[in-house]
């Protein structure tokens, strides 16, 4: 047995270019020797994996001509970077050239038809439909402002998938989506999404790799943001001095002034009980407004300045107290939008200009807008700001748990740059445990990783609808669909449960299979040469193109004939630390075959039920030659890493 | 459907001699349960099904107090009517439950485990927190810390992690025993929020999709990628989830069609309930079950006894209703608890509608429930006795009917790790379950 796994290794040795080797330092079988250095196309491999949403075919001919420290440097500086491609994509798009105000404008106008349709279809007791219709048969105008806001959502998801995956300034894409789910929002959450494209475009994009403390500023002030974590109606408790009135001054009844008008119907008396409030005596109505006014009295939200210092800056463990949380809350009161422009608009107003104590720093009273922008720099530059922000992009660079070592080093850099992004980013990956074997291929692919790398990998176009970024949605990681502000979780362990390695399965069979809208392997620069070639070549081909070029000899065997070598001769089913064989069932790659699936039956027990469309959700598929190399490699655990 | 059914064989003698057998079970199996054992007549494991209404369904409208005479003044025009020997079928009137009050007509289904005693409605009941946000009540109800938005899981998988860590419990030994990978099964496209955590749980749309989308041949080569090459994180969830499926294969589910005449309507809510029937009939290991439902944001042209609201009240009590009968003998190891992330105001307002409002209802549905009765503290519709002069008002939290279900059907322990923060499990319970 010995003797044909080293023949088998000298054959496999030489149709990959990279050594075939086991992935893990647990239990070596070949003799070559495992150093911490990566070899040389093992790096250009890792730097693809980490610095892109992953390698198109040709790419680590690039990096391999260009040199690896050049190349690292030119995605540093994506304004080097030619990038036509990109630049099509975004022109495609409305909402990249749609101001904000026009979506404000149309969103608008779509609840005014709302209101008009509810009043016309209460007052006939018409069928709310029709009335609709009309109501749109009529105003074609309003009838297109409304298909605006309502595909707002699904035309962001769509470009940022495609700009990750066609983009030359593959850096930069990865930096947006780090910043993007490092300071989330979540579309669903009302009025969100009529922000997200500002979001993208005017707060994150221009600054994803430049000053830490700019872009907190930019977030800070964005009615994303302050929509999402309620800053926007963050008020002065009515105890409080602001910079519109003195503390204790009456409280006028029916007045909205203090407050933009968000949040419902807290400080006045409810619609419901008007008629009752206009028909009360004056006692009745004092005590009408007491109640009312009990609820008003507290305006103050802390939900943002909590996760501006939990999640955004200091992180959990970075020394501020519930205080602290209170008192920047208290710092950040006006800061809000204009409703009509979503432009940021500071409401001294509803300021509190009170004294404050902030994380050891006293504020005096008296202060504006000037208090948050404080706050601010006092949570940019503190020095467990550095080791948080440090530590995320080491996750993201090198490894779930990164060195120590390593994090010690950058954040020292991220200081002492006064929070360059570019230069923490250039630290870390240009460290010696980026490019070490503990770190190599060491990473799992989130959803959005697994549609980006495997549409990167056959060459596929950019899909203008929303239909590909669905698919990201349905392997669990739906676009600006995270609902907890803590962003989607950058470890392994998070992603890896039964349904999600079945959805990755399927959509892996589902590329090769076509059926995305725009990835067709025909179209992939490989499946020509390939195709005429012995299944071995081809799977080779497929190994190097699409799996880092090293799999295990056992993977491979499987990949060429479908058997399980050390299953066939009764060994262990896994050939690393002996994973336990789990039950006879698993007998059957050896032999039998399970009860063949009725074909119709799925559809016969679907019926009546909505059956998801999507592509890797639908009809099963029937891979045959090269394709079928492609389906496996693509729903295989090799591919799931990068 | 007789509650004798759901008797467990050793109480079957003195049931039919009219003594309650929830009586019996504290005596006679409060040993188990201290021992930390749980024993069900059928000798398979409890289930819990949740059922999530999204959206804020009009509690008053569905457990109407028709002898609120404020209901009416407040609620001209969408009020359900008294319950009334003229109820017409195009205006039929509420179904009287103890004279005060009844279940809004599209409900009918619930009437007949209404007389079984095995549907306990809760009435003023839901979240303290004071938001009137879709998205934050609904965070704070699966995340079962409300006005906390620091939690990162679910109530549901902190007790799936946690079970088994009670001080003597045996039966599901977290540590060494195989945990079924259908513990909890969600019927949503991705884990809902209540579900979130460190637990494993799988979420499905389907048991059809649960399945790789090819021939056998290419599957099995699939399987086999996953079974060579290195045991590390990808490669387990991988040899778990080929395990889930050969456990699924095996027990096919799907073979087991609607049995005592039960009939889901062919809405996605009812045929996720139809599924979550299979997999219990499989006996995979379900113990938590979640589906949801949305259209309950009923702010224009809700109806009255007929109207949106009713048509979204026929599908959801035919779907459950459906579920109950089909499970038949195995309802007495399952329990039903359905919720909605609050209430709605107890005026109509000006679109023949109801606008955001505070305390919910919920029904709980099981061999155990204290039935004939509508628990919880009713605290009246006079103006003065409405929550921010607009909403029904909160009498009981939400974790108290949770951490009871939870406690009482699960033999969950550890309440201060599933609700932390709450301090009113057991001396807050309102007694729904026996």
């Amino acid at each position: 047995m010995r003797t044909l796994t080293v023949i088998s290794l000298a054959v496999a040795a030489t149709a990959v270019s990279a050594q075939s080797r086991k992935q893990t330092p647990a239990v070596p079988q070949s003799t070559t020797q495992q150093t911490n250095d990566l070899l040389p196309d093992e790096q250009i491999q890792q730097v693809l994996n980490r610095l892109t949403f992953g390698p198109r075919p040709g790419d680590a001919e690039k990096v391999r001509a260009m040199g690896i420290d050049k190349w690292i440097d030119m995605q540093l500086h994506p304004e080097r970077i030619a990038d036509p491609g990109a630049d099509s994509i975004i022109s495609k798009y409305a909402i990249y050239s749609m101001p904000t105000s026009d979506i404000m404008r149309d969103y608008g106008i779509a609840q005014q038809l709302q209101r008009q349709v509810k009043k016309e279809s209460a007052a006939d007791s018409m069928n709310k439909r029709d009335a609709r219709k009309d109501a749109l048969a009529d105003n074609p105008k309003a009838a297109e402002a409304i298909r605006q806001t309502q595909q707002l959502v699904g035309e962001l998801q769509s470009a940022k998938l495609a700009r990750a995956v066609n983009s030359e300034r593959q850096l930069d894409e990865v930096m947006v989506d780090f910043w993007e789910n490092h300071f989330s929002v979540f579309a669903g959450k009302g009025q969100t999404r009529l922000f997200l494209a500002q979001y993208d475009r005017d707060v994150i994009r221009p600054r994803a790799l430049g000053k830490f403390r700019d872009l907190l500023g930019a977030v800070a002030k964005s009615p994303a943001m302050l929509f999402f974590l309620d800053n926007a109606q963050s008020a002065a408790d009515s105890t409080e001095p602001t910079l519109g009135r003195r503390p204790g001054t009456q409280f006028r009844p029916g007045i909205v002034a203090r407050r933009p008008a968000l949040g419902g119907a807290r400080g006045r008396i409810p619609p419901a009980l008007r008629e009752q409030y206009q028909n009360a005596t004056p006692e009745e109505r004092e005590q009408m407004l007491k109640r009312v006014q009990a609820q008003a009295k507290r305006g103050l939200n802390e939900n943002y300045a909590r996760e501006l210092m939990e999640l955004h800056t200091l992180g959990v463990d970075g020394g501020y107290t519930q205080k602290d949380v209170q008192e920047v809350a208290r710092a950040l009161t006006g800061w809000t939008f204009n409703r009509q422009t979503a432009e940021f608009q500071f409401n001294p107003n509803i300021h509190d200009a009170g004294a404050k104590t902030i994380l050891g720093h006293k504020f005096p009273a008296g202060r504006g807008e000037e208090e948050g922008e404080a706050v601010l720099d006092i949570v940019a530059r503190a020095p467990a700001t550095a080791h948080f922000i440090t530590t995320k992009l080491a996750r993201h660079f090198v490894s779930d748990d990164p060195p120590k070592s390593l994090v010690d080093h950058c954040a020292d850099t991220f200081s002492k740059s006064d929070g360059d992004i570019r230069e923490t980013v250039k630290c870390i990956v240009t460290s010696p445990e980026f490019m070490s074997r503990q770190a190599y291929r060491a990473k799992v692919k989130t959803p959005f990783e697994v549609v980006a790398s495997a549409l990167r990998a056959v060459n596929a176009q950019p899909d203008f609808t929303p239909r590909t970024a669905q698919v990201v949605a349905r392997l669990g990681q739906p676009i600006f669909g995270r609902q907890t502000p803590d962003g989607w979780p950058d470890r392994g362990d998070a992603w890896m449960n039964t349904g999600a390695i079945l959805n990755r399965i399927n959509f892996g069979l589902s590329v090769a299979a076509g059926q995305l809208p725009t990835a067709r392997l025909q179209n992939w620069p490989l499946f020509d040469s390939l195709r005429v070639l012995p299944r071995d070549k081809q799977v080779d081909g497929v190994i190097k193109s699409m799996l880092g070029g090293q799999v295990s000899t056992e993977t491979r065997q499987v990949l060429v004939s479908g058997e399980n070598p050390m299953l066939a001769k009764g060994g262990a089913a896994n050939d690393a630390n002996g994973m336990a064989m789990l039950d006879s069932s698993s007998v059957m790659m050896g032999g039998g075959r399970p009860p063949a699936r009725q074909p119709g039956k799925a559809e016969k027990d679907g019926k009546g039920f909505p059956r998801g469309q999507l592509p890797g959700f639908g009809r099963p598929v029937d891979l045959k030659g090269l394709p079928q190399v492609v389906g496996l490699a693509l729903g295989a655990p090799e591919f799931q890493r990068r | 459907m007789n509650r004798r059914v759901f008797m467990k064989s050793g109480a079957m003698a003195l049931a039919t001699m009219g003594l309650n057998p929830s009586f019996l079970r504290r005596t006679v199996f409060a040993q188990d349960i201290l021992k930390g054992g749980l024993r069900s007549p059928t000798g398979k494991g409890k289930t819990l099904v949740v059922l999530f209404q999204r959206g804020a369904a009009d509690a008053l409208n569905i457990v109407v107090p028709h002898g609120e005479k404020a209901y009416y003044t407040m609620r001209p025009s969408i009020a359900v009517p008294r319950p009334s020997a003229m109820s017409t079928p195009t205006s039929p009137s509420a179904i009287d439950l103890d004279g005060f009050f009844g279940l809004h007509p599209s409900l009918s289904p619930f009437k007949a485990l209404w007389d079984d005693g095995i549907l306990a409605p809760v009435h003023a009941v839901g979240s303290p927190s004071n938001t009137r946000s879709h998205f934050d009540a609904q965070d704070y109800m699966e995340s079962g810390t409300p006005d906390n938005k620091g939690t990162r899981d679910g109530w549901l998988n902190r007790y799936l992690a946690v079970k088994g860590t009670c001080d003597e419990c045996h039966l599901h030994d977290a540590q060494n025993a195989k945990q079924s990978p259908f513990l909890a099964v969600s019927m949503t496209p991705q884990t809902p929020r209540i579900l979130e955590g460190g637990a494993p749980t799988v979420a499905m749309n389907s048991l059809d999709e649960f399945t790789i989308r090819t021939n056998n041949s290419q599957a099995d080569r699939i399987e086999a990628l996953y079974r060579t090459g290195n045991a590390d994180v990808i490669h387990a969830a991988g040899g778990e989830m080929f395990e889930a499926m050969k456990i699924l294969k095996t027990a096919n589910p799907q073979q087991y069609a609607a049995q005592n005449g039960a009939d889901y309507p062919r809405s996605p809510f009812g045929q996720h309930l139809r599924q979550i029937a299979q997999l219990i009939k499989a006996d995979v290991g379900l113990e938590v079950a979640f589906a949801d439902v949305g259209g309950w944001d009923t702010h224009v042209n809700q109806g009255g006894s007929t109207g949106q609201l009713a048509n979204r009240l026929d599908d959801f009590s035919k779907s459950i209703a459906a579920l109950v009968k089909d499970l038949g003998n195995r309802m007495a190891d399952v329990t039903i608890l359905t919720m909605s992330e609050f209430g709605r105001t107890a005026h109509q307002n000006g679109n023949g509608g109801t606008d955001h409002g505070h305390a919910t209802s919920m029904f709980v549905i099981g061999a155990d429930v204290k039935g004939k009765k509508v628990h919880g503290k009713w605290p009246g519709l006079a103006p003065e006795q409405l929550n921010e002069g607009r909403d029904l008002a909160l009498t009981t939290d939400f974790r108290s009917v949770f951490s009871e279900v939870a406690f009482k059907h699960l033999g969950a322990a550890k309440m201060d790790a599933v609700f932390p923060g709450y301090t009113g499990a057991e001396k807050n319970w309102l007694g729904v379950l026996g």
